[in-house]
């Protein structure tokens, strides 16, 4: 039995019952929705922008403790980076989580972020963790609709 | 169709069907560990535990029995159905037509002709949809379903209700999860309401419909009614003649047979007055390019070459559980539903998302506020298999407020030490989270 407790981290677990940055931002410069039609998990993500920086970023939405905790700790990641500094922390997020369970984990860099290494051993829940990336990625490129993970 | 526990008597049941014949092996005790013994997939540990399986409303396991027969269909008799003069194609088509005959007389079908061959129940419900609604739908025309239904019994109806102006009509539940009669018989509109449609068990709710009340009042409004029986023709006696209904439709994989068949019973007189579904070969009579002259029911509505060895499967599979008496197995069941509910009440924070009276072993419910995948993967980690999402009823879900819920779905294979396991794991969850 995998140990649970890699799974759900107590730093999972702590930003799943109290989510940092969770509310929607009036006016955004970017605002995009994504949504899980598996579990009918669903997250708005909301940039202010300035000079490439993300200026600030909040979100909201319904879903699992992954995708609650991925979508709160990815926020306080993000903000104050720049959006290319986003997207290659997402790169590096991705690849901690699709790689294959006995690679080494490379958590440099990574920061709260690496508290989801344990979800590799889940493939029914990467796609939790990365639905509020998706979504991130989407506003950044400016697209409206609704992107899913499917 | 067959008298309780009765099983193991008559020289039918004891042929070749391959069952352990748990329920007659003694009169009031259903003997669950024995008949597990007849599916090889329940020995077996998931992640370092035994498997628990209760995610049997999504599909079954299937019994050697079944697997056998495949498998003797491919290894010995393999040829394509009807117009063979070979003795591989007569072998084929004898197994064929010989499941139909089992499919028939376990839903109490007057005739053969009356079952037809599909790929799923969804499949069944989109041929009635697209036949019979296009024939008989006019703008203005009702089509009445229920809020538990199963996306597959709302969709295909709104397509139709779409392409021909019909309009598609409602009837509410209440807090248990029980369709309220009063208003399904007010939503009977007589001339206006062509057609009913409803889950005679609930997939995501348990609930099982008063089938027999509904088809009373849905032709005593001149309205024609069909069943979904995906989730109660693996758990209970059905009798189509008795129910009185003029469609029954089931899934072959959730009654312990494989993926990929299903099957449509329809009153003879209805079916043979609907146009045919698809076109090709063996819906026909004859073809030339100026006229095609199409086949009898059931072939006009089967077109081109079936699924052979799933249908053998099904009928396998029907002689499986006729051999164990579905009185018994739905006896067993009532048994580990009643457990289950009082195992899941026992733990503070669980919420059961239907409670009507009337319930197969179906136990959809909440944990706290812990997210049902969340609760579904600490389960999986302790070797039990749930569902969790919207189970394809996101009305239903809205009807409760909910997004999503945790599903246990019992078979008769199942124990009560599995629901204790389910209660354990439950509990598990629940010092996870800490809530």
């Amino acid at each position: 039995m995998t140990d649970l407790q890699d799974l759900y981290q107590e730093l999972i677990l702590d930003h799943n019952k109290r989510p940092r940055n969770f509310g929607t931002i009036d006016h955004p410069d970017c605002h995009a929705q994504g949504f899980n039609p598996l579990c009918g998990d669903r997250v708005d993500i909301f940039l202010m922008l300035s000079g490439g920086l993300i200026r600030d970023v909040r979100f909201e939405g319904k879903g699992c403790a992954i995708s609650t905790a991925s979508a709160s700790i990815m926020t306080d990641a993000v903000k104050g980076k720049t959006i290319e500094q986003a997207r290659a922390l997402f790169e590096k997020f991705h690849d901690l989580l699709t790689l294959s369970s006995d690679a080494p984990i490379d958590a440099d860099g990574l920061g709260k972020l690496a508290a989801f290494s344990g979800v590799r051993q889940y493939p029914a829940r990467v796609k939790c963790a990365t639905l509020a990336w998706h979504t991130l990625n989407a506003a950044l490129n400016n697209q409206a609709q609704t992107i899913s993970t499917e | 169709m067959e008298s309780p526990l009765s099983g193991i008597t008559t020289p039918h049941h004891s042929s070749n069907a391959g069952a352990s014949n748990a329920g007659a092996s003694n009169a009031g005790a259903f003997d669950a560990e024995r008949v597990r013994g007849d599916f090889p997939i329940l020995r077996q540990k998931v992640n370092g535990q035994p498997l628990v399986y209760l995610d049997n409303a999504a599909t079954s396991q299937k019994p050697q029995a079944v697997m056998d027969a495949m498998q003797h269909y491919y290894a010995a008799d393999n040829a394509n159905i009807h117009r063979g003069v070979h003795t591989l194609s007569i072998r084929a088509t004898d197994a064929y037509e010989g499941a139909r005959g089992k499919v028939q007389q376990f839903l109490g079908a007057r005739r053969p002709e009356e079952i037809v061959f599909v790929r799923s129940a969804t499949e069944a419900v989109n041929l009635v949809a697209n036949t019979w609604g296009r024939a008989n739908l006019k703008p203005g025309d009702e089509v009445l379903i229920t809020v538990m239904e199963h996306h597959s019994n709302i969709v295909p109806w709104q397509m139709i209700c779409e392409q021909t102006g019909a309009v598609l009509r409602v009837a509410p539940i209440n807090n248990d999860g029980e369709v309220l009669l009063d208003e399904f018989e007010r939503l009977l509109k007589p001339g206006k309401t062509r057609i009913v449609s409803v889950a005679h068990v609930s997939n995501a709710l348990g609930t099982i419909n008063p089938v027999r009340e509904m088809v009373r009042l849905a032709h005593q409004g001149g309205a024609i009614i069909l069943l979904c029986g995906a989730q109660a023709a693996p758990h209970m006696a059905v009798d189509v003649c008795s129910l009185g209904c003029d469609f029954y439709v089931v899934s072959g994989h959730k009654m312990y047979g494989p993926t990929g068949i299903g099957a449509l019973y329809g009153r003879y007189d209805i079916l043979n007055a609907m146009p045919p579904y698809q076109g090709g070969g063996d819906m026909i009579l004859s073809v030339t390019f100026e006229k095609t002259t199409y086949n009898c029911v059931p072939y006009k509505f089967e077109a081109g070459t079936p699924n052979i060895a799933g249908t053998i499967g099904l009928g396998a599979a029907v002689d499986y559980l006729r051999s164990i008496g579905m009185s018994a197995i739905a006896a067993w069941e009532h048994e580990l539903l009643d457990y289950g509910t009082r195992a899941l009440r026992d733990i503070p924070g669980v919420r059961l998302i239907g409670t009507a009276k009337d319930k197969a072993a179906v136990l959809s419910f909440l944990v706290g506020d812990i997210h049902p995948h969340d609760v579904g993967t600490i389960l999986d980690q302790q070797g039990i298999a749930i569902r969790t999402g919207h189970h394809c009823a996101q009305p239903v879900m809205d009807r409760f407020g909910v997004a999503a819920t945790a599903r246990a779905s019992f078979a008769f294979y199942n124990t009560k030490q599995e629901i204790d396991a389910l209660a354990a794991g439950i509990r598990k969850a629940i010092e996870v989270f800490g809530t």
